[in-house]
C-alpha cells in the first residue's frame, strides 16, 4: 500500500465516510453493509469493486483500515473519473474528484456542498431542486421522490458529481448512505450483479436482486424503504436553515410532517442497520401517522370509514388505481374501514409510492396491523439488521395471514405473538348445547319440576284446557296430565336453549300420569298429538272428564281421574264398543297391573322417585322398571303394554312415576317417534290407538333407544319415566275419548235403531 | 378449472371477463353473452315472491359439446357466469358452488373497497389473483 495524500476536501470527505463506516469506533472498518452500500453507491462494476477492495488491501486485510478505507475511495475516484485502476493512480492522479456515491447522493452533495458554501445558495438550490410537493407529501418528500424518480427511471448513473459533502455537518456521512440506499435499486444497476467476494455483499446483491426483481420482495432485502429517503432528505438539510426552510414549506403544503421529526427519524434510521425492514415505520412516521389519523378520528381505537379515507387518500394524487391497491393491501380485516394500524400501513404506502417505490403484492409483514401500542410497534421498527433478513423467510407466513384478516383481528394476542409465523385458528367452541348438554339441562328442569309437582296438577281441568291453549302442541287436556304437561312445558320453555324444542316436544308427547311432579320433560305427547290431529281432545276431554271421574280411579293428586279404559291395547279397542268397554277396560287394566312389573325397572329411579314428591315411590319403583322392561322388549305389543302400564301408573302413581319417565323419556323424545308410527300403522283403524301406540311408541322408542343412546343410566331412567307418563296420560286420554265414542256411537245406534223401527212401521202405511 | 370467468353488472354489461385460452376470448364473451339470457330466464322462473328466498347459485345454465355453462345471481343482480370445461368431469357441483362463492366473497371485498366505484370496471390485483387461481391451467 502506498502513501496516500489527500487533499483536505477529500480528507475530510474521506474522514466523514470512514467514520460514518466505522459504526464500531474501531478505527478499522470491518466489511460491513455501510462499506459495502458505499461502494455499491459508487456505482461501479463489480469488477471495478472487487479490484479496488483487493488493491487497498482489505481483501488481505480482511477489513477497511482507516488507510485502506481512503485507498479504496480514492480508488473509488480514480474509477468513477474513467480512469484505470493502479495503485499508483492513488497519488498520481491529481485533481481527482472526490468519489460519488450514489447519483441522488450526488445531487444532495452537490446541494450539501452549496450549503457548505453557503447555506442560503443551498437553500436556494434545495428549494430549487424540490418540487413542490404533492398536497399530503412532505416538502422532503417530494424532493426526494423527485430524486428518486430521476435514478429511479434512468440509468443515469453518472449524474452530478458535486463533490460530496464535507463531514462538517452533524450527520453528512448518513445522508449519503442513505442515499446509496436509495440509489440501489435505481441506479445500481451495475451493482445487482455483485457477486461480492465477501459475504457483505450478498445482502446487497440480494437486495438489489430482491429490488430488480419487481419490487416483489420488499422485506429485508428491498432497497431501503422510502422512509430512509424520506428520513435521508429530511437529514439532507440538517442544518437549522433547511430545517427553517422545511417547516415553512411544509405549513405551505399543509403538511403536519415536520422536520424536528424527520430529522430524529433520520438519525434513528443511522443509528440502525442497513438491513432493516424497509417497510418499517419509524417512530417518527407513525407518530406522524397518529396525528393524521386524529384528524379524521380523534378515537384512536376507531375507524375511519372509507370515504373518509378516500378523500384523504386522493389528496395524495396517485391514481385511483393504485390507491385502490392500497386499500386493498392496507384493509386486512376486508371491513371497509381503517384501523389505527390499517391507516399507517396504508400511510406508509402512499408514501412509498410517492417515492417511487412500486407498491408490494403483499403487505408486508412490518405494515400487518398489529392490534398493539404504538410503543411495540416502535420495538417493532427498531429491531436490528436481522430483522430485515428474516423479513424475507417471513414473507410467507405474513401473506398466509392476510388470507385470515379476521383471525388476526381477533386474536391480537396470538398474532403478536406468533407475528408473522402463524396461522391463528379459532378454536371452536360449543355454542349450541350437545345431546348431553340438552339432556343435563332436562335433568335440571325435571329436578326442578319435580319440586312443584303438586300446584300445577292441583289445577282444575279447566285450567288444563287453558294451559293446553297455551301450549298449542298438547292437544289433550288431561287435568293434571295436561296441566303437568303445561306447566313443565311453561317451566321448560323458559329459558331453554334450542334443545329445549326437542325436549318440549318429547314432553307433549307424554302425557304422564305424574303430573304432580311438573313433567320435568317436556310433554313429548306433541308430535303423537300432531299424529292423532284427528281427535280433538280438547273436544273430547271436558266430556270425558266427567266421565272418567266417575269411573277411573282418582289419582290421588289433583290428577283428572284417568280413565281406566285408557290403557287398553289394540287389540282391546278392536272389542265392541260397548259401556261394557269401559269396564272391561278398568278391568282389564288392573290386570295389566301385573303385568306393570315387567314395565320397566324402575329400581334405576329410585333416585328419582324419591326425589319426587310421590307418594307412592314404591309402585313407581316397580312401575318404571316394568315400564323400562316393557319398553325394551321393544315389541308393539310391548309398548301397548307399556301404554297400559303408563296409564295405570298415572292411576295409581300421581306424578312421581310419570315425572320419572318424563324426565326419563325427555331427552328421548325424538326416538319414540318412529315407534310409534309403526305402532300406528299396526292400530290404524281407532286413532286412540295411535294415541296409545304413540303414547307406547315412545316409551318403546325410549327404551328402544336406550342401548343405542350412551346416555347415563339416569338420563335414560328419566327419559323412560318421562316417556311412560306420557305413555299413561296419553293412554288415559285415549281411553276417555274411547269411551266417550263407543257410547256416543250406542246413542247413535239406539237412535238408528229406532228410526228404523218406525220407519218399518210408516212404510206399510206408505205401501198402502 | 375454469375457462371463462365473468362479472356481469346489474344492466347486464361485464365488469370483469377472463378467459384462459386467449385464442379463444371471443368465443367465451360470446358465450357469456347469450347466457345471460338463460339467466334472467331462471331468475324470472323464481317469481317474485320467491326473491328472498332465491337462491344464489343458478346452476348449470346450459350445456355444450365443449363445455357447460354456470350460472350465480347476488340479491343485486350481478352476475357471476362461469365456463367449464366439459372434459373436466371431476368437477363436482359443490365445487362450482364454492367457486361462486370465492368469488362472491372476493367481488365484496372489491366493492369495499372505497376507491372503487360500483359499475367500473374491475382492476383489483387480489380479485385478478383469486380468478387465477380459479383458472384452468392450459398449459
Amino acid at each position: 500500500m502506498e502513501g496516500l495524500t489527500l487533499s483536505d476536501a477529500e480528507q475530510k470527505y474521506y474522514s466523514d465516510l470512514f467514520s460514518y463506516c466505522d459504526i464500531e469506533s474501531t478505527k478499522k472498518v470491518a466489511s460491513n453493509g455501510r462499506v459495502v452500500e458505499l461502494f455499491r453507491a459508487a456505482q461501479l462494476p463489480n469488477e471495478v469493486v472487487l479490484q479496488i477492495m483487493e488493491l487497498c488491501g482489505a481483501t488481505r486485510l480482511g477489513y477497511f483500515g482507516r488507510s485502506q478505507f481512503y485507498i479504496a475511495l480514492k480508488l473509488v475516484a480514480v474509477a468513477q473519473s474513467g480512469l484505470p485502476l493502479r495503485v499508483e493512480s492513488i497519488n498520481t492522479v491529481k485533481d481527482l474528484p472526490l468519489p460519488r456515491f450514489g447519483a441522488s447522493k450526488n445531487e444532495q452533495e452537490s446541494r450539501h456542498t452549496t450549503s457548505y458554501s453557503s447555506d442560503t445558495e443551498n437553500q436556494g438550490s434545495y428549494s430549487g431542486v424540490i418540487p413542490p410537493p404533492p398536497g399530503r407529501v412532505q416538502v422532503k418528500k417530494g424532493s426526494v421522490s423527485h430524486d428518486a424518480v430521476q435514478p429511479r427511471t434512468s440509468t443515469d448513473q453518472q449524474e452530478s458529481t458535486s463533490p460530496v459533502v464535507s463531514p462538517q455537518q452533524s450527520p453528512p456521512t448518513s445522508p449519503h448512505t442513505w442515499r446509496k440506499h436509495n440509489r440501489h435499486p435505481s441506479g445500481g444497476n451495475n451493482e445487482r450483479s455483485l457477486a461480492g467476494p465477501g459475504p457483505f455483499w450478498s445482502p446487497f446483491s440480494e437486495a438489489q436482486t430482491g429490488s430488480s426483481a419487481g419490487d416483489a420482495v420488499w422485506s429485508g432485502h428491498s432497497p431501503p424503504p422510502p422512509q430512509e429517503n424520506w428520513v435521508s432528505f429530511a437529514d439532507t438539510p440538517p442544518t437549522s436553515t433547511l430545517l427553517a426552510m422545511h417547516p415553512a414549506s411544509v405549513q405551505d403544503q399543509t403538511t403536519v410532517r415536520t422536520v424536528a421529526s424527520a430529522t430524529t427519524a433520520n438519525e434513528i434510521r443511522r443509528q440502525s442497520s442497513s438491513y432493516d425492514d424497509p417497510w418499517k415505520i419509524t417512530d417518527e412516521q407513525r407518530q406522524y401517522y397518529v396525528n393524521q389519523f386524529k384528524t379524521i378520528q380523534p378515537d384512536l381505537n376507531g375507524f375511519i370509514p372509507g370515504s373518509a379515507a378516500k378523500e384523504f387518500f386522493t389528496k395524495s394524487k396517485l391514481p385511483i388505481l393504485e390507491l385502490s391497491h392500497i386499500w386493498e393491501l392496507s384493509d386486512f380485516d376486508k371491513d371497509g374501514a381503517l384501523t389505527l394500524d390499517e391507516f399507517c400501513a396504508a400511510f406508509h404506502l402512499v408514501v412509498a409510492r410517492k417515492n417511487g417505490y412500486d407498491l408490494p403484492e403483499k403487505l408486508p409483514e412490518s405494515l400487518m396491523p398489529k392490534l398493539i401500542d404504538l410503543e411495540d410497534s416502535a420495538d417493532v421498527g427498531d429491531q436490528s439488521g436481522e430483522v430485515g433478513y428474516s423479513g424475507s423467510p417471513a414473507e410467507a407466513p405474513p401473506s398466509k395471514s392476510p388470507s385470515m384478516p379476521s383471525l388476526n383481528q381477533t386474536w391480537p394476542e396470538l398474532n403478536q405473538s406468533s407475528e408473522d409465523t402463524a396461522i391463528v385458528h379459532p378454536v371452536p367452541i360449543r355454542m349450541t348445547p350437545s345431546k348431553i348438554h340438552m339432556q343435563e339441562m332436562e335433568l335440571k328442569r325435571t329436578g326442578s319440576d319435580h319440586t312443584n309437582p303438586t300446584s300445577p296438577l292441583l289445577v282444575k281441568p279447566s285450567d288444563l284446557s287453558e294451559e293446553n291453549k297455551i301450549n298449542s302442541s298438547v292437544k289433550f287436556v288431561s287435568g293434571n296430565t295436561v296441566d303437568g304437561y303445561s306447566s313443565s312445558d311453561s317451566f321448560t320453555s323458559d329459558p331453554e336453549q334450542i334443545g329445549n324444542a326437542v325436549t318440549r316436544q318429547r314432553s307433549h308427547s307424554g302425557t304422564s300420569p305424574d303430573n304432580t311432579a311438573p313433567p320435568p320433560p317436556p310433554p313429548r305427547p306433541h308430535p303423537s298429538h300432531s299424529r292423532s290431529s284427528s281427535l280433538d281432545m280438547n273436544r273430547t276431554f271436558p266430556v270425558t272428564t266427567g266421565q272418567q271421574q266417575a269411573g277411573v280411579v282418582a289419582h290421588p293428586p289433583a290428577v283428572p281421574p284417568r280413565p281406566q279404559p285408557s290403557q287398553v291395547p289394540g287389540p282391546h279397542v278392536h272389542r265392541p264398543v260397548d259401556a261394557e268397554g269401559l269396564i272391561t277396560h278398568t278391568s282389564t287394566s288392573p290386570q295389566q297391573i301385573p303385568e306393570q312389573p315387567n314395565f320397566a325397572d324402575f329400581s334405576q329411579f329410585e333416585v328419582f322417585a324419591a326425589s319426587n314428591v310421590n307418594e307412592e315411590p314404591d309402585d313407581e319403583a316397580e312401575k318404571h322398571p316394568e315400564v323400562l322392561q316393557v319398553e325394551k322388549s321393544s315389541d308393539p305389543s310391548g309398548s301397548l303394554r307399556v301404554a297400559k302400564t303408563d296409564g295405570r301408573i298415572e292411576e295409581k302413581t300421581a306424578a312421581s312415576a310419570p315425572a320419572n319417565v318424563g324426565k326419563s323419556t325427555t331427552p328421548l323424545a325424538p326416538p319414540p317417534k318412529p315407534i310409534r308410527r309403526r305402532l300406528k300403522s299396526e292400530d290404524e283403524l281407532r286413532p286412540e290407538v295411535d294415541e296409545h301406540s304413540q303414547k307406547t311408541g315412545v316409551l318403546a322408542a325410549v327404551l328402544s333407544s336406550q342401548p343405542s343412546i350412551p346416555r347415563s343410566v339416569g338420563k335414560d331412567k328419566k327419559a323412560i319415566q318421562a316417556s311412560i307418563r306420557r305413555n299413561k296420560e296419553t293412554n288415559t286420554v285415549l281411553a276417555r275419548l274411547n269411551s266417550e265414542l263407543q257410547q256416543q256411537l250406542k246413542d247413535v245406534l239406539e237412535e238408528r235403531i229406532s228410526l228404523e223401527v218406525q220407519l218399518e212401521q210408516l212404510r206399510p202405511f206408505s205401501h198402502l | 378449472m375454469a375457462v371463462c370467468i365473468a362479472v356481469i353488472a346489474k344492466e347486464n354489461y361485464p365488469l370483469y371477463i377472463r378467459s384462459i385460452p386467449a385464442e379463444q376470448e371471443l368465443k367465451f364473451h360470446y358465450t357469456v353473452h347469450t347466457s345471460l339470457d338463460v339467466v334472467d330466464e331462471k331468475v324470472s322462473a323464481m317469481g317474485k315472491a320467491l326473491v328472498d328466498q332465491r337462491e344464489l347459485y343458478l346452476g348449470l345454465l346450459y350445456p355444450t359439446e365443449d363445455y357447460k355453462v354456470y350460472g350465480y345471481v347476488t340479491n343485486s343482480k350481478v352476475k357471476f357466469v362461469m365456463v367449464v370445461d366439459s372434459s373436466n368431469t371431476a368437477l363436482r357441483d359443490n365445487e362450482i358452488r364454492s367457486m361462486f362463492r370465492k368469488l362472491h366473497n372476493s367481488y365484496t371485498d372489491v366493492m369495499c373497497n372505497p376507491f372503487y366505484n360500483p359499475g367500473d370496471r374491475i382492476h383489483s390485483r387480489a380479485f385478478d389473483n383469486m380468478v387465477t387461481s380459479m383458472m384452468v391451467q392450459v398449459c
